[in-house]
């Protein structure tokens, strides 16, 4: 089932790059809605997410207010480095996410409305 | 990209200037009552209708949906018996025959808000929980547990004592090493730590009154007023300490016990910040 969802979406006309399955999505959803690993709605609005926070800005229209992934990656890796007052922990720096995990997570933001 | 060199090179030498106004700024010491005032400032900004006694309320007084049930639960507020059971242990004497009474100053009663307090001889601060601890080592008696039980009860009946005297902490100015204390409280407090990369401050100073999910972020101005806490999540007494130490738990920071000279001198500054709310310990938070 899952192979031949996978193989669907290779087969997929017109699919280029930028088409991500919809199962890493899943997962970057999980690991920023997760209170043990981002826990992005602690402080942000996102989608459908539950009982979000107000501290930080609704992550939604991502591609229009980042360059483009590797700068959102940067922003979830170490916040400080571009605004040292910021309140967002630096998840990659202190390990809360691994490289992986962000790459995940920002993937998943990417694709919001 | 010319532009992008040119607005870096602006902003850093914007930074430049900045630190360069900010030592200019900086008086060769400390100034508490001017960091008080400018705290206090900084929460009438933030909420102008608050007078500084509705600072004693915590989140409360900025949260009127959780202030509902909280006025339901403090009508049978579940802090009594701990007043009562303080009390009880407040009166009764120490094998040798001594009470509290005799080594505590006023004979202990209505003093809870002038703590804590710079100790000349000791060299250090002294918290009303520590106090308690000090009378019990001069009457040969164990020292108790600093987070909760028999230490919560008799904060209880003391705070109990002192409800309605506005916070009244002194910074003697002819020792500096009061001074030096409360800077390290005071730098504490606005030093970032954990894995969270949190101060105090960028949760109670920088986003008090916005929401951490759905939990409102209290002012720090108030923090100090109302202890001991009958805490719903713990289902018991707790004290301030026991709090300080969850909270570093919650920003997964290394832990630091009750009492140490780093949470005496936070409470010594917080304290002084908060100078003139009236205290109402002990009280209930969620």
């Amino acid at each position: 089932m899952k192979f031949g969802f996978i193989a669907f979406i290779l087969l997929l006309p017109g699919s280029g790059m930028a088409d991500i399955p919809k199962q890493r999505l899943d997962e970057g959803r999980q690991i920023a809605f997760d209170r043990n690993k981002g826990n992005c709605l602690a402080c942000h609005v996102i989608a459908d997410g539950e009982s979000p926070g107000n501290i930080g800005p609704a992550l939604a229209a991502i591609p229009g207010r980042f360059k483009d992934k590797q700068q959102l990656h940067e922003q979830i890796w170490d916040a400080t480095r571009f605004n040292p007052e910021t309140s967002m922990p630096p998840f990659g720096r202190n390990r809360i996410l691994d490289a992986e995990e962000i790459d995940k997570v920002v993937d998943y933001l990417w694709s919001l409305e | 990209m010319a532009s992008r060199i040119l607005k870096n090179t602006l902003s850093s030498s914007a930074l430049l200037l900045g630190g360069f106004i900010g030592v200019l700024a900086l008086p060769s010491h400390a100034d508490p009552q001017q960091d008080q005032q400018k705290f206090q400032r900084h929460y009438q900004q933030l909420f102008p209708k608050l007078k500084l006694p509705d600072y004693a309320d915590g989140v409360y007084a900025i949260d009127p949906i959780a202030r509902q049930s909280w006025l339901a639960i403090e009508e049978f507020p579940p802090y009594d018996e701990a007043i009562e059971q303080g009390e009880a242990l407040f009166n009764t004497p120490f094998k040798n025959g001594h009470r509290y009474a005799d080594c505590l100053p006023d004979k202990g009663i209505a003093i809870a808000h002038e703590y804590p307090r710079w100790d000349r001889d000791k060299g250090e601060v002294i918290t009303l929980a520590r106090a308690i601890n000090d009378c019990r080592a001069e009457n040969r008696e164990a020292p108790l547990p600093y987070e909760k039980g028999d230490m919560a009860q008799l904060l209880a009946f003391m705070a109990f004592t002192s409800r309605g005297k506005p916070i009244s902490i002194t910074i003697p100015a002819d020792d500096p090493r009061a001074l030096a204390a409360y800077q390290q409280g005071k730098d504490f407090y606005y030093q970032r730590r954990g894995q969270l990369n949190f101060a105090c401050a960028t949760c109670h100073v920088q986003n008090a009154g916005k929401q951490l999910r759905s939990e409102i972020l209290s002012p720090s101005l108030g923090h100090t007023s109302h202890w001991p806490v009958y805490r719903l999540k713990w289902g018991e007494m707790g004290t301030l300490h026991r709090r300080f130490r969850e909270c570093l738990e919650q920003i997964k920071a290394r832990p630091i016990p009750a009492q140490s000279p780093e949470f005496r001198n936070l409470e010594y500054f917080l304290s002084f910040m908060g100078n003139g709310i009236p205290t109402n310990g002990p009280s209930t938070r969620k």
